[in-house]
């Protein structure tokens, strides 16, 4: 499954190029300007270097958070029908487009990355971290790509999936410690940004990239227990989409 | 495959009281069906009348209670595993991925299905040649004609050598030449493993020379059942199958109005003059 979405990206990739323009307008201009005002106390860390992970991990999230929309055309198209009557588990196919959607979000983190540095942000040398990023990003994103195919399941058509979709990235995003430390925000936005599995993926890859302080057993834990409730809510909703 | 093992495992399909309801429109109503193994079986009918339903169904696209169907004596609504891997199924929409090559797309159901990976290579490209494809299997599926997308779908249905496949409109938006095309591809492939196809059509020339026997559903049952020639003679000596369709399923022309129906018949008996 995974290898037919890869094949299908070989065959296209203007997409990938137009993809990584937003979250590289986030860097610099957000970035750039927090930077300057010192709005936000990072500690020892420049803001760009604090904020550089918190953008990877956004631009993965809006990757995944629409990719139920993929499975939606697929249904409309025909092609769903096909593959659900093959003896493949559903578990399998989501997992193959979990597993796809990650390595989406790994093209456009490298672009990210590659800004990063030119912008001066001083990222680790040690292959280890480096395999590490490749893990969370890929967990991360199986996480809301299954989150998405399960919002699919439930809302059947494209222009729900869309309205939920936009209703909730905000909130995942802006609740997280994705722009600025947990410690700054209100108690209730702390609250969410605990049981926001985005919050522990931006945690691992601030630790893993720039060193801060982390949890990375703990944020591993996290994000491969979401990952695996998301593969099985998604496979399991999968078949009512064709009734 | 086990022909001795009694007369139960004779059947590819065997429906009873297959049933089901989209709300409260019931859109399968009873159906019985027998398909006996290695048949071509049409299922005819107007549109709305329950086929595609009836089809997915059978390919547990749609959820069956247990004792309404049975595919090679395996109920499907507890063998979903086993009755998807014995069916190749191609649905009444064009549904290849028009990103992908012909070979592309044909070596994912050969994924899909288990298809061992040291035969998969060859499997492939059997079924492409089988329809007709070998030469644009390098180029990706956007760029084919409709004919070739069938043919395309075919091959993929193919690819796992089904003991049954199961074709919804295969014909769907063609012209002549390209229907010919893949009925001919169909019962070549038919003629050399001897496998069982359950087929919808709204083509009476088709249906009349390519099925064995064929079932006339309207609103949801089957309203007549035999072979082209027993249908045919048994409305009225030297009918057509097309006759047939309308004696059977006519009647819906009455709810919109009259209007309908005598315009068809006037140009139907225009035809027959002209
Ligand atoms: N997903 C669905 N939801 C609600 N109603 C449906 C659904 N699918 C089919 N129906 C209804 O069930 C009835 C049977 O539809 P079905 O698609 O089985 O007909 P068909 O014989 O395949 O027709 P056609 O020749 O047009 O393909 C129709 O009245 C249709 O409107
Ligand atoms: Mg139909």
């Amino acid at each position: 499954m995974c290898i037919v979405e890869l094949q299908k990206m070989r065959h296209d990739r203007t997409e990938l190029y137009t993809r990584a323009i937003q979250p590289a307008l986030w860097l610099l201009i957000f970035g750039e300007t927090f930077s300057r005002i010192r709005a936000i106390p990072t500690g020892k860390v420049p803001y760009l270097d604090y904020l550089a992970p918190g953008i990877l991990a956004q631009s993965a999230l809006f990757i995944a958070i629409f990719y139920g929309i993929q499975i939606i055309w697929e249904r409309d198209a025909g092609v769903l029908a096909k593959l659900l009557v093959t003896p493949t588990p559903r578990a399998a196919l989501v997992t193959g487009k979990a597993f796809a959607a990650g390595v989406r979000s790994l093209a456009q983190a490298v672009a990210i990355l590659v800004l990063s540095a030119l912008l001066g942000v001083a990222l680790t040398l040690n292959p280890l971290r480096w395999l590490g990023v490749v893990v969370i990003v890929m967990l991360g994103t199986a996480f809301f790509s299954c989150l998405s195919m399960t919002i699919a399941g439930l809302a059947m058509s494209r222009d729900r999936l869309m309205g939920i979709g936009q209703a909730i990235t905000m909130p995942l995003f802006f609740g997280s410690n994705a722009l600025y430390p947990v410690g700054l925000m209100p108690g209730w936005l702390q609250a969410i940004s605990h049981v926001n599995p985005l919050s522990y993926e931006v945690d691992a890859l601030r630790n893993l990239l720039i060193g801060t302080p982390g949890h990375l057993p703990l944020d591993l834990g996290v994000l491969v227990v979401a990952a695996i409730a998301g593969i099985a809510a998604a496979s399991a909703l999968l078949g009512r989409l064709v009734r | 495959m086990n022909g001795e093992s009694g007369p139960a495992d004779r059947h590819a399909i065997v429906c009873r009281g297959l049933r089901h309801a989209f709300g409260d429109k019931v859109a399968v109503d009873g159906v019985d069906l027998d398909v006996a193994e290695g048949e071509i079986f049409g299922l005819l009918g107007p549109n709305g009348a329950g086929k595609t339903t009836t089809i997915r169904l059978i390919t547990t696209l749609l959820p069956a209670r247990p004792g309404m169907v049975e595919v090679f004596g395996l109920d499907v609504a507890r063998h979903r595993m086993a009755v998807r891997r014995a069916i190749g199924y191609l649905p009444q929409q064009l549904s290849a991925d028009a990103a992908l090559t012909g070979r592309e797309n044909v070596g994912l159901f050969a994924r899909l299905f288990d298809v061992p990976r040291r035969q998969r290579g060859e499997r492939v490209e059997e079924v492409l040649a089988a329809v007709g494809l070998a030469d644009a299997a390098e180029r990706r599926a956007q760029t084919y004609s409709g004919g070739m997308i069938r043919r395309l779908e075919l091959a993929q249905a193919l690819v796992s050598a089904p003991r049954l496949l199961i074709l919804d409109e295969p014909t769907i938006g063609l012209d002549p030449v390209a229907r010919d095309g893949v009925w001919e591809r169909i019962q070549e492939v038919r003629r050399a493993t001897g496998m069982t196809v359950l087929v919808t059509t709204h083509y009476m020339d088709e249906a009349d020379q390519h099925c064995g026997r064929i079932a006339l559903m309207h609103r949801g049952r089957v309203q007549a059942l035999g072979t082209p020639s027993e249908l045919k003679s048994g409305l009225e000596p030297g009918a057509t199958l097309e006759e047939v369709f309308r004696a059977y399923t006519g009647d819906r022309l009455d709810e919109p109005g009259d209007g309908f129906r005598d315009a068809r018949r006037t140009r139907r008996t225009a035809g027959r003059l002209g």
